[in-house]
């Protein structure tokens, strides 16, 4: 007697097909793995981001309007930092300069240093003598031969005051009291116009905050819009997905996903923007700084505001397409 | 398993669909359901697919009463039944494959399950070879086809078309047919909407005759 094994004959293809299928109703728990929540969510991120990608200019296009939207504000925010920063290093060296006459003697001079340095409220005093002002006139001014044909030194002994609380109130009183003395010809406070420009930047930053939620409210209807169109667009797959069982979650989860991508894609746009900006500027502002003698240079957004800008970016496109998807996923309904 | 219990359907036109139906389609049975345009057919099955709500009555299907499902659990409701359309509802810019594997995508399938398990639905209405290509370059009978594979993918107790062969040549049409019958002989319950009586007299099955929303001559055996 011989032994045959039961061909195993599942591969032939004619044999499957004809295979009965009775089994193919039962369900078979356990072999069916569901995804995690987590991964679905992630699937769907890149497919939407796939999605944008087929559709190229649209998209870029979307993407171009949004990083200008939110350029705006973000370079004009950058701006005013920038003063800020620069008008700051300008208010630690609140101080007042006093120029004395240009009879009072180096002895006289120091002695008044010494009187004034005694003073309640005063940090330090910082004697100029003339022949240092000439000196340091020449090297900075470039007129080293204008200045060796002078049969004398024009410039008076300057005392620069620097008080210890540098707010107007405690300078004027001060600035008042020297120019009483008789050695004094000049008090010269340097705080004021400071003051006055602090003022002036705190009305722009106010309004860069004005502008910038007015552009934030545009970049939610820009993008509200194009998901609106989106769905429009997708009106029969939407109705297709809700007959074959799709839950609303399910099907408003690309759309939410697709407005982060705007608004992330816008900005990357932004910062892209604010950066050639930033770099057209920088020429110009080196150049102006090196004629004050200042080596001032243009502060980028940082890590931090590209950082924030990105997260507006992706907050405001959430916010468009939640308005846009919570609006008109609701309408379709399959007939 | 479809059970219509004294169904009444008004629009909100004033347009009385159904009045006053019962019904009742056994576990593993197959019928036809006919009847002139306008009669009822598709409204009898958009109350099935929960896509339409009665006026009054209950309609009980696979146990299920469905005035009792909430709008928010007829997305679970419909992937216990299978549906099928004239138009086929295929989405047009995705592949076969994708349009199949479309109702395991949205219970969130893994990868290796979805390819497993489309293969083995286009395998059974015999378009395993045409899974990359696209909707448009297939013919309507194949089209129909993709239409079904993507009705039994989710294997559901319930499979209900409305028209599956009424764009179709007679003979396409029988093929469709035989493969909802395939489905049936396996123990699914298989509701068919279709006006082509000679076609459906072929298969000996009950066959439900609506007229102006009322059911006339019940269980009515077509006789070869």
């Amino acid at each position: 007697m011989s032994y045959r094994p039961e061909p195993l004959d599942d591969s032939d293809e004619p044999l499957r097909r004809n295979r009965p299928r009775g089994a193919r109703l039962k369900r078979k728990p356990g072999r069916v793995q569901v995804r995690g929540y987590g991964t679905r969510h992630a699937q769907t991120l890149i497919a939407t981001l796939g999605r944008l990608w087929h559709h190229p200019v649209a998209s870029l296009l979307s993407i171009a309007v949004i990083g200008i939207a939110l350029a705006l504000p973000a370079g004009m925010s950058v701006l005013v930092g920038n003063i800020r920063a620069l008008s700051g290093a300008w208010e630690g060296a609140a101080r007042i300069s006093v120029f004395l006459k240009q009879d009072v003697s180096l002895d006289a001079a120091h002695k008044l240093a010494a009187d004034v340095s005694r003073a309640s409220g005063i940090k330090t005093v910082k004697l100029i003598t003339p022949d240092e002002a000439l000196a340091e006139f020449r090297q900075r001014s470039g007129f080293g031969a204008a200045i060796d044909a002078l049969d004398h030194n024009p410039l008076p002994a300057v005392l620069v005051v620097t008080p210890l609380d540098s707010s107007g109130t405690a300078l004027k009183p001060l600035a008042q009291k020297l120019r009483q003395n008789s050695a004094v010809d000049k008090v010269e406070l340097d705080a004021e116009w400071l003051h006055r420009l602090a003022g002036i930047i705190d009305i722009v930053h106010r309004a860069v905050l004005i502008i910038g939620v007015l552009f934030a409210c545009g970049v939610v209807i820009i993008i509200g819009n194009t998901i609106r169109l989106d769905i429009e667009n997708r009106r029969q797959e939407i109705e297709v997905s809700k007959l074959i069982g799709a839950t609303d979650r399910f099907i408003r989860r690309p759309f939410l996903y697709a407005g982060l991508w705007y608004g992330i894609g816008g900005g990357i746009a932004a910062w892209i923007l604010v950066s050639i900006a930033l770099w057209q500027l920088s020429g110009p502002v080196a150049y102006l700084a090196g004629l004050y003698g200042s080596s001032f240079s243009l502060q980028g957004l940082g890590a931090g505001g590209v950082f924030l800008l990105l997260l507006a970016g992706a907050a405001l496109g959430w916010l468009g397409s939640w308005f846009a998807v919570s609006r008109h996923l609701g309408e379709i309904e399959p007939q | 398993m479809i059970h219509f219990d004294h169904v009444s359907k008004r629009y909100a036109n004033g347009h009385d669909a159904l009045s006053d139906l019962s019904l009742n389609v056994g576990q593993g049975e197959m019928a036809f359901l006919t009847g002139h345009s306008g009669a009822g057919k598709s409204t009898l099955l958009k109350l099935i697919a929960l896509i339409e709500r009665p006026s009054r009555g209950h309609v009980v299907v696979n146990g299920q009463n469905l005035s009792a499902v909430k709008r928010r659990h007829i997305p679970h409701y419909r992937r216990q039944i299978g549906i099928i359309f004239q138009d086929h509802k295929l989405l047009t810019d995705r592949t076969v494959f994708d349009n199949v594997a479309l109702p395991l995508i949205i219970q969130g399938l893994g990868v290796a399950d979805i390819g497993r398990t489309v293969r083995a639905a286009l395998d059974q209405v015999g378009l395993l070879d045409k899974e990359k290509e696209y909707p448009v370059t297939l013919s309507s009978g194949e089209q129909q086809r993709v239409g079904i594979a993507r009705a039994i993918i989710n294997k559901p107790a319930v499979l209900i078309a409305d028209e599956p062969t009424g764009n179709l040549d007679p003979d396409l049409s029988r093929d469709i047919m035989d493969l909802f019958l395939r489905f049936n002989q396996v123990g699914v319950t298989v509701l068919i909407a279709s006006h082509d009586h000679a076609l459906i007299a072929g298969f000996g099955k009950r066959v439900l005759n609506l007229e102006q929303g009322r059911l006339v001559q019940p269980d009515l055996q077509y006789a070869i």
